[in-house]
């Protein structure tokens, strides 16, 4: 048994060493530490990162926790980044406080850090490659208001309360509508996790609980295809949809019309962003402090220009 | 650390096989010849710093393992391990930061809310009789859901609470030897993996805690309450995850709520690696020490050799299905 266990091993050994690379010393070597990975929203972020990679002729690896609530494995994942010895860091911090004596380390060892999708509260990042989330929620506010008629009921479901693109996403929709809509009263904010069954059920809970219900926003991919979910299943063909990034499921609803449009963000902009602010960063270049990637409201009616198209992804 | 009863082992061979110390050396030889293999592979990997970032990666998940290794060598399984120690984080957190106490009434209030949880679970199990996966099942929702509540679903930091984040971070071998800073959790980690080993080798409550997972009727027959030694196991348990839970409180200098799903699986995996059966009457504490640190060498080295994240996770399944195998093997050989 001992020696099929020492086999085993050195199969694993060996296997091991032929699969990484031996050594990022020389090369330029920036590795990206994402809040997720398996969402196709990080993977378009990673196709970006990738294809400023391959331009500008750098390495990069792209790692994210299996969740927005692992916060200390992602602090791990700084860790062993760290210890390559990397030329940049991107980092998008799930949480901000718990990574700053990492960061610290970085900064002592001269690595310029990028912060991505949603800022680190510290100045140690010399740039942040971000949407605006208010603003792209603000707009969703504003759009919702005109299909509906300036006035009347809507909700929201969210992902969680807890991450920032959760938080500037409701407070974003729900203050434009308190300031420039006062005839349209939001009567919930539910949270479902991003998970499209839970925030199915919410939708379904809230279109029961108020059913003259004109709108309802999910603020990222999982809750806006949730709502799509519950309001066909409750056969309530009327209610406005809006919802956020893109996806191919959410690409669909938008073409054949049960979702009036969505909130898109340039998640491969992002990617490519932070990868080329790191690169111009560790050559001492001057970097800008907020880099917006930008957002964009699309249609059934602008779904397939060139400039939506290029952002939105399957 | 034994876990058998020092006078029944009649050779020094069959003792080794007995009391799982065979087990410890596959798996002890399993984490050098990772440790070889990364070094090899990656002159990144060995490094003081990276180490240390091993060791402080394997405190938290290493001390939920040792709590889930007693409740296991009795035959139970508890689910509730991950999300107990997010409650006692934020319990902690409310203690220190909402209500401004001092920090050693946190960390009590942590470690007692821990304990309470525990006989709570096992009054259910013992008392009961709900099975420990339901029990236990229920419990961890129970908790996930409390601790969303009671922190109102943000996070609680400690930035009042000067000295809380030195519990996990701070470094109290690295102010006697600069050249070692070996953060304090990893310290904790190993106390508590030494307590635990003692309680389970040498006092009644380690002896009821294999007997219960050998052969728990026989042990009630001879007139032992076995109710009460169950319940005072998963209360230990518990008690150990409530300072896993100002460990990572205490890394993260602030109580996340969301957090603690899946750690339980983590947890349990580590346990496996390191040989305690689950089916219950066999285990050390040693072997889980190993198991959560061959976790934790596999996750960095595989980071290290930037190896693609989709492969790191398939990866550390396989080792985990090779682990069990292996043991499975050498049992029927024994």
């Amino acid at each position: 048994m001992l020696n099929r266990r020492t086999l085993i091993g050195a199969a694993s050994a060996a296997a091991l060493m032929l699969s990484g690379n031996f050594a990022f010393a020389q090369e330029t070597y920036i590795p990206l530490i994402s809040k997720g990975f398996q969402h196709q929203f990080w993977q378009a972020v990673k196709a970006g990162a990738d294809q400023a990679a391959s331009e500008m002729g750098v390495t990069i690896t792209f790692e994210g926790p299996d969740n927005e609530t692992m916060v200390d494995r992602q602090i791990d994942m700084l860790a062993a980044a760290l210890a390559k010895n990397p030329t940049a860091i991107g980092f998008a911090a799930l949480d901000s406080q718990a990574a700053i004596p990492l960061l610290k380390q970085a900064q002592e060892k001269g690595i310029p850090v990028i912060a991505f999708d949603s800022g680190v509260d510290s100045d140690i990042p010399v740039s942040t490659a971000s949407t605006d989330n208010i603003a792209a929620a603000a707009l969703a506010a504003d759009k919702m208001a005109d299909l509906i008629g300036g006035a009347g009921q809507v909700a929201v479901v969210a992902h969680d309360q807890t991450s920032r693109t959760g938080i500037d996403r409701v407070d974003g929709f729900v203050n434009q509508m308190k300031a420039k809509h006062p005839d349209i009263e939001v009567v919930t904010v539910q949270y479902g996790g991003g998970d499209h069954l839970k925030s199915t059920e919410l939708t379904k809970a809230i279109l029961t609980a108020n059913p003259d219900l004109k709108g309802i926003f999910g603020a990222n991919e999982g809750s806006a295809l949730g709502v799509v979910n519950g309001v066909s299943e409750m056969g309530k063909s009327d209610v406005v949809i809006i919802g956020y990034d893109s996806g191919k499921a959410q690409k669909d609803a938008i073409r054949n019309g049960v979702m009036a449009g969505a909130i898109t963000q340039n998640p491969v902009g992002i990617g490519y962003e932070t990868v080329k602010a790191a690169l111009e960063a560790s050559q001492g270049k001057e970097v800008p402090a907020h880099i917006d990637t930008g957002f964009y409201y699309y249609d059934k009616s602008n779904i397939d220009d060139p400039k939506i198209a290029a952002v939105l992804y399957d | 650390m034994t876990a058998v009863n020092p006078s029944s082992s009649p050779s020094l061979v069959a003792r080794l096989i007995e009391t799982g110390a065979h087990q410890k050396l596959l798996a002890f030889a399993s984490l050098v010849l990772l440790l070889i293999g990364f070094s090899i592979a990656s002159p990144n990997f060995m490094q003081t710093s990276n180490m240390i970032a091993i060791l402080q990666a394997t405190s938290v998940n290493g001390v939920l393992a040792v709590a889930a290794t007693l409740v296991i060598i009795t035959g139970g399984i508890d689910l509730s391990v991950g999300t107990l120690m997010t409650f006692c984080a934020v319990i902690a957190g409310v203690v220190l930061t909402n209500l401004g106490m001092p920090l050693p009434l946190g960390v009590i209030a942590a470690i007692a809310t821990g304990a309470l949880c525990g006989l709570c679970s096992g009054t259910f199990i013992a008392k009961m009789k709900i099975p420990p996966f339901i029990a236990t099942l229920g419990m961890m929702l129970i908790l996930k859901g409390l601790s969303l509540v009671i922190s109102g679903t943000r996070p609680i930091y400690f930035n009042d609470t000067p000295g809380f984040d030195l519990i996990s971070r701070g470094s109290l071998i690295g102010d006697i030897f600069p050249a070692l800073p070996i953060p304090n959790g990893v310290l904790i980690l190993f106390l508590v993996a030494g307590a635990a080993s003692y309680i389970l080798g040498r006092t009644v409550l380690g002896r009821y805690t294999f007997a219960l997972g050998s052969n728990e009727e026989a042990v009630r027959l001879s007139g032992v309450n076995t109710d009460f030694w169950k319940m005072s196991v998963y209360a230990l348990a518990g008690s150990i995850c409530g300072i896993a839970g100002i460990l990572i409180a205490s890394r993260l200098n602030s109580a996340q709520p969301a957090l603690g799903l899946g750690y339980e699986l983590e947890a349990i995996a580590a346990v496996v690696i390191g040989g305690t059966s689950l089916s219950g009457g066999r285990g050390t504490v040693l072997g889980t020490l190993i198991g959560a640190l061959i976790m934790a060498v596999l996750t960095n080295g595989l980071r290290v050799l930037s190896v693609a994240q989709e492969w790191q996770t398939v990866v550390t399944g396989a080792i985990i299905i090779l682990a069990v195998y292996a043991d499975m093997v050498r049992r029927r050989k024994a």
